[in-house]
């Protein structure tokens, strides 16, 4: 039994500790705002917060998640949460929509650690996110107007 | 897909055709909206889960509840091109909606009501077709639902209907200061009789059209809670993974489950048409079971070649006799009689759509039919398909059509494969369990349905006036339609069009032109991707015509617009992005700015592209574009598709290609075949024609004219021309 500590709640699972935390938010808690694009870490669509750090689910073991903090899309929350979201939904940013539990997820961690990020540190910040139909023009526009949102 | 591919050899003809057949079948369509459509498929009440509910439930096209909630049924199938949101905005402009009570469903799988007037009998979304095949049906059902509500009002009130409006859900008539919201008028309105006409507002009337509105699909999509086919469950249902031939026209001849049986939660591993497929308690064991199955090809008659082999064969089948696709004049002639000439070798490669949702769907068989979760977006081909493999008629098998993660083209196969390999699994375990096949992004990146690998030959001439005198163009492809079902709809004397639209039907005053093709034989499978041949035609068009400019020493813009006179809304296009670019302004040492220009699902798109290539390095600064799709029916969705298919397409410019090594695709995911990321991404400017002619396609046409800009960008900056795709800046010596 691994005791994995899911959006503030604990949760008994039996499974392998080397069974990826995506699969186990998937299959077993079925929190699936978290998306599977790659399986290797190069997409970002599996973003979630680990003890606040953003953090691709596909390749943690639960083995290693076990004990600590995880954050899903479903239950993110607080002023930089509600910033983020309200700015993806005010510019319409998505469109097919698959990726961008995980830009948002990114965003935050982002915006958490730095208020007013430049160009560059969202090239950088976000440079592990995906959106195969092409919705950055949006996603840094959203991300500077939740930063001022937040000033 | 494409609409011309359906529909051509003349693709403007074939729209205007279809435009006849659309105003008839959406006469039809307007009376089934009503409540005698119960009454003439009652198995449709059924199939949504009884009788109507609520008080006002015509639920063929709209839905209006007590609560006052707007629920606009999609026949559309949504994957991020905003079409659930645009459908949605010509029923509440007509009825008079408020917006923020709007909602939309998938509708059901079933042609006889869904079908794209488009398309025929078919229930589809792609070439870009969906605003431009349903603007009057929509507006229709939204305008007898109002004239329904008027009447219930002017019966309940006694008052003429002639005075009464509908703002906002409230249906007012002023005289007296009566009002109610729709949901409290709903009982009354569905025994309205369905109006046999109906008359549209006029333009300057429209409330929505034209307008932002909040996108339907935004709040699900931001939250985690919409809902894909990946995240379906149902009760006891198992994942499968499928181990594909390693190459093209590969066979299953043995393979040993023994390992694979062995990996935790395996629960079987079967044989289908498709390959082997591992079923398992959960995904991740899917995977690792399929991983340790060994199996054994016959790849007697296997695609076994690389590429360079490949590209060697289109070279000698260029010299091969051809089949002669339209020409107009006498393009020999034109090319003796020029001044000068230039000839050049064009290559584009394989690529994989690879949208962000890997492709996946749930299936389940109940005791009269078949019921399938996916994000389909040929609801009637996967109905066929999957009927074809389960010894079913096609109207046994229900899809239930969620949010697709991208397309692109993918999850509209001509073969249905991937709806193929669901009922083939359901069917091997006979059906006693609920089967999710899921497939990995090694599976996507290697699975097949590319763009095919093409190769172009063009030799064009200008005279001693600067004038083109002649165009000789050879294209050589594997045929996407050839040899699939879709054959005779599609391929008018031999030709596949879709290999040479945007040749053919350019909109250029070319005199002098003659295109011809060449098929390529191979067992790689080969399917549209978003704007089709206008992927690769559209870079030949525009940077030959850029070669020809400047042989001419004409500017590349003013020459365009000499062979646009008779085309004023194109040369509109052009106009519009030269000016909004600074065309014309001097870019200084290492960067350059290209133009292109093209015409694709009756929508006209100009780009600007500003790059710098110092140090060898490309970089693509800023993209100025220009639309011209006739209608916006929401500017801001028509603006995003431009920034998204610019966003798409310069992962095609710069870097995506797959290459094969003894019949294997060397690419496998994101690593070696990545698509475009947020630091490439240049910065955007979208500028649309105001327009009140009927709205044409958006989700493709702002992919052709991408990468030929840029490559005129680079050939501005560097002087030299680069012909093939990815553009490669280090092959320019």
């Amino acid at each position: 039994m691994i005791t994995l500590k899911v959006n503030g709640e604990s949760h008994e699972l039996d499974v392998s500790p080397e069974m990826p935390l995506l699969w186990a938010l998937r299959d077993r808690l079925h929190l699936t705002g978290t998306k599977f694009g790659c399986g290797k870490a190069m997409c970002g669509a599996c973003t979630v917060h680990i003890d606040g750090q953003a953090a691709r689910s596909c390749s943690i073991m639960v083995g290693e998640a076990a004990g600590k903090t995880i954050t899903t899309i479903e239950a993110v929350s607080g002023k930089v949460a509600e910033a983020v979201t309200q700015a993806w939904q005010r510019l319409d940013v998505v469109q097919c929509g698959y990726c961008q539990s995980g830009q948002i997820m990114s965003a935050i961690v982002l915006l958490t650690g730095n208020k007013a990020p430049s160009d560059e540190d969202i090239d950088l910040s976000m440079e592990g996110n995906i959106c195969r139909c092409g919705t950055y023009v949006r996603i840094r526009h959203a991300i500077h107007e939740a930063a001022k949102s937040l000033a | 897909m494409s609409t011309s591919n359906l529909a051509n050899p003349a693709a403007q003809a074939a729209f205007d055709a279809s435009r006849r057949d659309f105003l008839k079948s959406a006469t039809v369509a307007a009376g089934a909206f009503v409540l005698g459509a119960y009454v003439a498929f009652p198995d449709f009440a059924n199939a949504q889960g009884g009788a109507p509910q609520g008080p006002y439930d015509p639920n063929l096209f709209l839905k209006i509840g007590a609560d006052n909630s707007v629920t606009v049924l999609s026949k559309h199938f949504e994957m991020g091109q905003g079409a659930t949101t645009g459908l949605a905005t010509m029923v509440a402009e007509e009825l008079g909606a408020d917006w923020s009570t709007v909602r939309f469903e998938f509708a059901p799988s079933d042609a006889r009501i869904y079908n794209n007037l488009l398309f025929g009998p078919l229930m589809g979304t792609g070439g870009s077709s969906s605003m431009a095949e349903s603007w009057e049906q929509m507006r229709k059902v939204g305008a007898a639902a109002r004239m329904m509500f008027i009447a219930a009002a002017a019966q309940k009130w006694n008052v003429p209907g002639g005075e009464i409006v509908v703002e906002k859900s409230v249906v007012i008539h002023s005289p007296s200061g009566k009002k109610a919201n729709l949901g409290e008028l709903a009982a009354e309105a569905m025994h309205m009789p369905v109006p046999k006409d109906v008359t549209l507002k006029p333009a300057k009337d429209w409330n929505l059209i034209g307008t932002k509105l909040p996108r339907l699909d935004t709040p699900g999509k931001t939250t985690g809670k919409a809902i894909f086919a990946l995240d379906i469950t149902r009760p006891g249902m198992l994942t499968a993974v499928l181990k594909r031939p390693d190459r093209f026209g590969g066979k299953v001849a043995s393979f040993d489950a023994t390992d694979a049986k062995k990996v935790d939660g395996v629960v079987e591993v079967v044989q289908v048409p498709a390959g082997v497929a591992v079923l398992a308690k959960d995904t991740w064991s899917a995977m690792r079971g399929r991983d340790a199955l060994k199996v054994t090809w016959d790849d007697s008659s296997a695609e076994k070649r690389s590429t360079a082999e490949m590209l060697e064969q289109y070279r000698q089948m260029m010299k091969q006799p051809s089949i002669s696709a339209e020409g107009r004049g006498d393009a020999a002639a034109g090319l003796t009689r020029a001044a000068k000439t230039v000839e050049a070798e064009y290559t584009f490669p394989y690529l994989a759509h690879a949208p962000m949702e890997p492709m996946n769907g749930v299936i389940e068989l109940h005791s009269d039919g078949a019921e399938i979760w996916s994000g389909s977006q040929l609801q009637t081909l996967d109905q066929m398909v999957a009927a074809q493999f389960l010894g079913m008629k096609p109207e046994q098998i229900k899809i239930n059509t969620l949010l697709g993660g991208g397309s692109f083209g993918r999850r509209a196969s001509t073969t249905a494969d991937w709806t193929a390999e669901m009922a083939q699994v359901v069917k091997a375990i006979n059906g006693r369990a609920p089967v999710h096949v899921v497939w990995t992004r090694e599976d996507d990146i290697r699975g097949g349905f590319y763009r095919p690998m093409v190769m172009h030959r063009v030799k064009a001439g200008i005279n001693g006036s600067g004038e083109i005198s002649g165009w000789q163009h050879t294209v050589v492809s594997k045929s996407i339609f050839k040899g699939t079902g879709l054959e005779a709809m599609a391929m008018k004397g031999g030709v596949d069009n879709s290999m040479i639209e945007g040749i053919v039907d350019t909109p250029y005053a070319i005199g002098n032109m003659a295109v011809d093709i060449r098929y390529i034989e191979t067992p790689i499978t080969v399917l549209w991707f978003r704007s089709v041949g206008n992927t690769h035609t559209a870079y030949v068009m525009e940077t030959m015509l850029d070669e020809l400019a400047h042989l001419a020493g004409k500017d590349p813009v003013a020459l365009r617009l000499s062979l646009l006179t008779k085309q004023p809304r194109h040369a509109e296009v052009v106009r519009l992005a030269a000016e909004k670019s600074g065309w014309g302004q001097s870019m200084g040492e290492g960067r350059g700015r290209g133009f292109a220009f093209h015409h694709s699902f009756n929508t006209s798109v100009a780009m600007v592209a500003d790059v710098s290539t110092k140090a060898a390095k490309l970089k693509v600064e800023r993209i100025v574009a220009a639309v011209d799709c006739g209608v916006a029916i929401d500017p801001d969705v028509v603006t995003a598709q431009i920034e998204g298919a610019i966003g798409f397409a310069l992962s095609i410019a710069l870097r995506n290609q797959l290459t094969f090594k003894d019949g294997m695709v060397e690419q496998s995911n994101f690593d070696d075949y990545e698509p475009t990321r947020m630091r490439e991404m240049p910065k955007v400017e979208v500028h649309i024609v105001k327009s009140t002619e009927r709205p044409t396609g958006i989700g493709e046409p702002g992919v052709p004219p991408l990468a030929p800009a840029i490559g005129n960008a680079i050939a501005a900056s560097t002087g030299k021309r680069l012909r093939s795709l990815p553009l490669n800046l280090s092959t320019l010596a």
